[in-house]
């Protein structure tokens, strides 16, 4: 496939516009891929490192929560059933909200309070100070683990943001879309030099034109004055001369 | 702009379960159907894929817990999740501390840094 070839367009100074205009559109289209390219990882390298720590963050939140568990337990006994008989509604929920990073919408989860404790109507009030604690230590956990959700979910979007990118950058890099800067850039050269030949051409021709006009004329003044000596030349006719106007009637 | 309240749902070991539900995360919706699920010894794995499964196709959960080593038990099913939302996170048990290595998440992003690296 002669994909190298240049443009088929007719060469005039229109055409070396367009041409500038489309090759400025294609690179300013790549060096903005490439930049946005750049800021997501940017991000996305932040979020990999703040996921790791909260992560770590998380670990010993669950295991101070999971050990307030056991020391509950061992005072009021085993209420789990209680507990997971005596679900109704949600006291902690979570909003979905947009951030925005380079262009790419990342969701991120904002955790909000409604109604009361469902578990005040509960027998649980055996072993008190303890439960509190430990429904302090497991809403701790939510809220931690809520922005650890926040955080996992703008990871994974920005990996296909990324993904996707990148192809593009390697596509306008490397692949078909490769061909299209050079081929624009082709047929640029391609229309100067034309443009600059026709004129040239121009040149030349009118060059060449004044030449023979100037023979010419140079050719027909030596032919009057030999017609001049030879007596045969009348003086053209003067309109500004005083003779007797033929088509006046009256004088 | 805020879009609609979503639930955190967790799968997990009876301690994990009840203590996020002290926290105040659980709710039964109009079908009575809860959002978490105690996972005992007798718990099948494909109980534990379908109510995962079920968690991703309800359009009220956002976050789903997970202790990581019932994750393990379903791995395939986790690293199929290819979205965002919901979001799910693996969470240390009492006898199983969390491990960076087996998470699904992290593990995306070792993916894109080897390819980063080749660059």
């Amino acid at each position: 496939m002669s994909g190298k070839d240049r443009i088929e367009i007719f060469p005039s100074r229109m055409a070396q516009t367009i041409m500038k205009a489309r090759l400025k559109g294609a690179q300013t289209g790549r060096n903005l891929l490439k930049k946005k390219s750049d800021a997501l990882t940017l991000r996305f390298r932040q979020i990999l490192k703040k996921i790791i720590e909260t992560k770590m963050l998380m670990g010993k939140v669950m295991r101070e929560a999971a050990f307030s568990l056991a020391e509950a337990k061992f005072t009021a006994g085993d209420f789990s059933t209680t507990v997971i008989q005596n679900v109704n509604k949600a006291q902690v929920k979570i909003r979905a909200k947009k951030d925005n990073v380079a262009g790419v919408t990342l969701p991120v989860f904002e955790h909000y309070h409604e109604g009361t404790d469902s578990y005040e109507l509960t027998g649980l009030a055996r072993g008190g100070e303890q439960l509190a604690k430990l429904k302090r230590n497991y809403a701790k956990a939510v809220e931690l683990l809520v922005e650890l959700a926040s955080l996992q979910t703008s990871f994974v979007t920005l990996d296909e943001a990324i993904k996707i990118t990148n192809r593009r950058v390697n596509a306008i890099e490397h692949g078909e879309l490769s061909v299209i800067i050079p081929r624009i850039e082709r047929t640029l050269a391609y229309i100067i030099t034309e443009l600059d030949e026709r004129e040239r051409e121009e040149f030349y021709r009118l060059k060449k034109i004044q030449e023979k006009k100037k023979i010419l004329k140079e050719k027909s003044e030596k032919d009057l004055e030999h017609r001049r000596a030879a007596g045969e030349l009348l003086e053209p006719a003067n309109l500004l001369a005083e003779e007797k106007d033929e088509d006046l009637l009256f004088e | 702009m805020a879009g609609r309240g979503e639930l955190i749902a967790v799968i997990g070991d009876e301690d994990t379960v009840t203590g996020f539900l002290l926290g105040g995360i659980g709710e039964l919706n109009k079908n009575r159907h809860p959002n978490f699920l105690v996972v005992e010894k007798d718990t099948t794995i494909n109980e534990i894929e379908d109510t995962f499964r079920q968690f991703l196709h309800r359009d009220d959960i956002g976050i789903i817990l997970i202790n990581q080593y019932i994750a393990e038990m379903v791995r395939h099913a986790l690293d199929a999740h290819q979205h965002s939302i919901p979001a799910v996170l693996e969470i240390p048990s009492k006898e199983h501390p969390y491990d960076a290595a087996k998470d699904s998440i992290l593990r995306r992003a070792r993916g894109m840094f080897t390819a980063e690296d080749l660059r």
